[in-house]
């Protein structure tokens, strides 16, 4: 079995993300991270991987150069292989090119499984699975909370307004995760000594067959225009407990009439 | 601009989110369509016009019976292919995104997403998007066409203006791989669990509580608060709490006056589906949790402390 897991890097959750006002584009000059969301998506690959007793854990990222720690560290994770797209070309790229640019990635591949997590953590956008199954003509389940692999098929329980759906797809299929579908592992030391001889592949636009127009802006049919604040919440309040907190929130409650 | 609108069906009803998009194509111009796609759905396609939609699309075949994305987009490509709309918009949902982010790849099309508003600017559509937890406001626009969007759920409010539709049927026709998902088990709703849509005072709890049984502790607080306990859907998914008391993009939209949130991140999932709340309190260990940047009151400190000793607080004052 082996299984391709998408990965992308976003800022830190304590680094104080902005958009570049010049380029309209998130600036990722400050501390990265491998996307929360994806560790769940790579958790479950390894125990696919360790409950089949064989195959290979792939981790695709597309993202600059600066992007590949957080692609070794899916190694370090326990990812046996890892491929990163990068091509100053695909800079800018929206929802339709950068999955032109993954689907090219993950064919080459011919994975059984493609795992991606339920979200960016950065773009909150959380469609790309779809619109890769739709470039790699596969079927593709999403918001799954659990999964399991059996006679060629993935069986996934689905999370929607509704409640649950059980759903099953043949092999090769692509599966978005919810991030409750397990409790991701961290890298061991071993794991991270390892990383290092572990093969890293790094492939262009190019290696992949893809033309200047099908990528980055030029590929890009979405646009961002401007700017702007959001309606203000209004004044909001933060104190660190130090034994009163309780005291405080009933004091916080009381003068606002809420209880 | 020749707008298409997809309306989400369940359980017999046209979803409220679908039509509230409708009711806002239709303000935005009046060349606007809507789509239906299921299996005995053709009976909902003329409630569309009372929304705006002049024209209904019935795709209503026993292929579409489950409420899976890709032969929706099978009949979404054809459409637009056909009908040449060079606007199709969606009401978040589940299902509703895998439609459209398919059909975007399909057509090559750009989507927009996550919208809490659309105007027209010089006759050019411009949606609105949030991003960077909500921190700031991206306003997006489209090259090319067709135009798809996503519109947030909740954005906009269905509203009748009365008029007929003139109802369509279209053929379907699945690709191979559209087929290749089946459904073993629907989801049915669920009627266990306490009702939190009206509840005043909302107590809730997520991944930050440690194990299910400390739910407990949220329980006691939401009584004396004479209110309801609601959770996140990585506890629920986890099977700590009931399905039936999820806030959320996939779960239940509330706006209680006061929400109180206990060991929340506040990620977005979450977030839809509680920020219209009145007062928002904040209990998490950690500083950067993205839930102190929407809270009215934000503690960081540890829950299990700190909501026993309030518990306690509330019922001293009788």
């Amino acid at each position: 079995m082996k299984v391709a897991v998408l990965v992308k890097e976003v800022p830190e959750t304590s680094a104080r993300t902005r958009i570049d006002s010049g380029t309209l584009r998130l600036d990722r000059s400050g501390a990265a991270a491998l996307n929360p969301f994806d560790a769940h998506a790579l958790e479950e690959a390894l125990r696919i991987r360790e409950a089949d007793g064989d195959g290979e854990v792939v981790a695709i990222m597309m993202g600059p150069s600066g992007a590949a720690d957080s692609l070794r560290k899916a190694l370090a994770i326990g990812a046996d292989r890892a491929v990163h797209v990068v091509d100053d070309a695909l800079a800018g790229s929206d929802l339709v090119a950068t999955a032109r640019a993954l689907a090219k990635a993950v064919s080459r591949e011919e994975p059984d499984l493609v795992l991606l997590g339920q979200q960016g953590g950065d773009s909150d956008g959380a469609v790309l699975w779809s619109a890769l199954a739709e470039l790699l003509q596969l079927p593709v389940v999403s918001q799954a909370a659990s999964l399991e692999l059996a006679d060629g098929k993935a069986k996934v329980k689905r999370q929607t307004e509704y409640g649950y759906d059980v759903i099953e797809a043949p092999l090769p299929c692509v599966v978005a995760v919810s991030d409750a579908i397990n409790e991701p592992r961290y890298p061991s030391l071993k794991g991270i000594m390892g990383a290092k001889k572990k093969p890293f592949d790094t492939v262009s636009a190019g290696d992949l067959g893809l033309s200047a127009d099908e990528i980055g802006e030029a590929g890009s049919r979405t646009v961002v225009l401007a700017l702007a604040d959001p309606p203000a919440r209004g004044d909001s309040v933060r104190i660190e407990d130090e034994g009163d907190a309780a005291d405080k929130i009933l004091a916080y409650l009381s003068e606002r009439k809420l209880v | 601009m020749a707008t298409l609108v997809y309306l989400e069906d369940h359980e017999g009803e046209l979803v409220k989110g679908s039509l509230g998009v409708l009711t806002k194509a239709a303000q935005l111009g009046d060349d606007v369509a809507a789509v239906v796609a299921g299996s005995g759905v053709k009976e909902l396609a003329p409630q569309a016009g009372r929304y705006g939609a002049k024209r209904v699309f019935a795709a209503d075949d026993p292929a579409l019976a489950s409420p899976l994305p890709q032969p929706r987009v099978d009949v979404l490509a054809k459409l637009v292919a056909d009908e040449g709309f060079d606007t199709v918009l969606f009401g978040a949902s589940v299902l509703a995104a895998d439609v459209a982010a398919g059909l975007a790849a399909r057509l090559g099309a750009g989507l927009n997403w996550d919208l809490v508003d659309l105007e027209l600017r010089d006759g050019e559509l411009v949606g609105k998007r949030p991003a960077l937890q909500d921190s700031v406001l991206v306003e997006v626009g489209w090259k090319g066409e067709p135009r798809l969007a996503i519109v947030r759920s909740g954005t906009f409010e269905p509203s009748e203006s009365g008029g007929d539709a003139e109802v369509e049927d279209m053929a379907v026709e699945i690709q191979d791989f559209s087929q290749g998902a089946a459904m073993l088990e629907r989801a049915h709703a669920e009627s266990e669990g306490p009702s939190i849509e009206d509840a005043d005072v909302i107590v809730a709890g997520g991944r930050g509580l440690g194990s299910p049984d400390r739910f407990e502790l949220l329980e006691e607080l939401a009584k004396a608060l004479g209110g309801a306990v609601a959770a996140t859907r990585a506890v629920v998914d986890a099977g700590w709490y009931p399905y039936a008391t999820q806030v959320g993009q996939t779960g239940k939209t509330v706006s209680p006056r006061l929400y109180i949130a206990a060991g929340i991140s506040g990620a977005i999932q979450h977030k839809v589906g509680m920020q219209a709340s009145g007062t928002i309190v904040a209990i998490n260990k950690d500083p950067n949790a993205p839930i102190f940047e929407y809270a009215d009151l934000g503690v960081v400190g540890d829950l299990h402390e700190i909501v026993p000793k309030l518990t306690q607080l509330l019922r001293d004052r009788g």
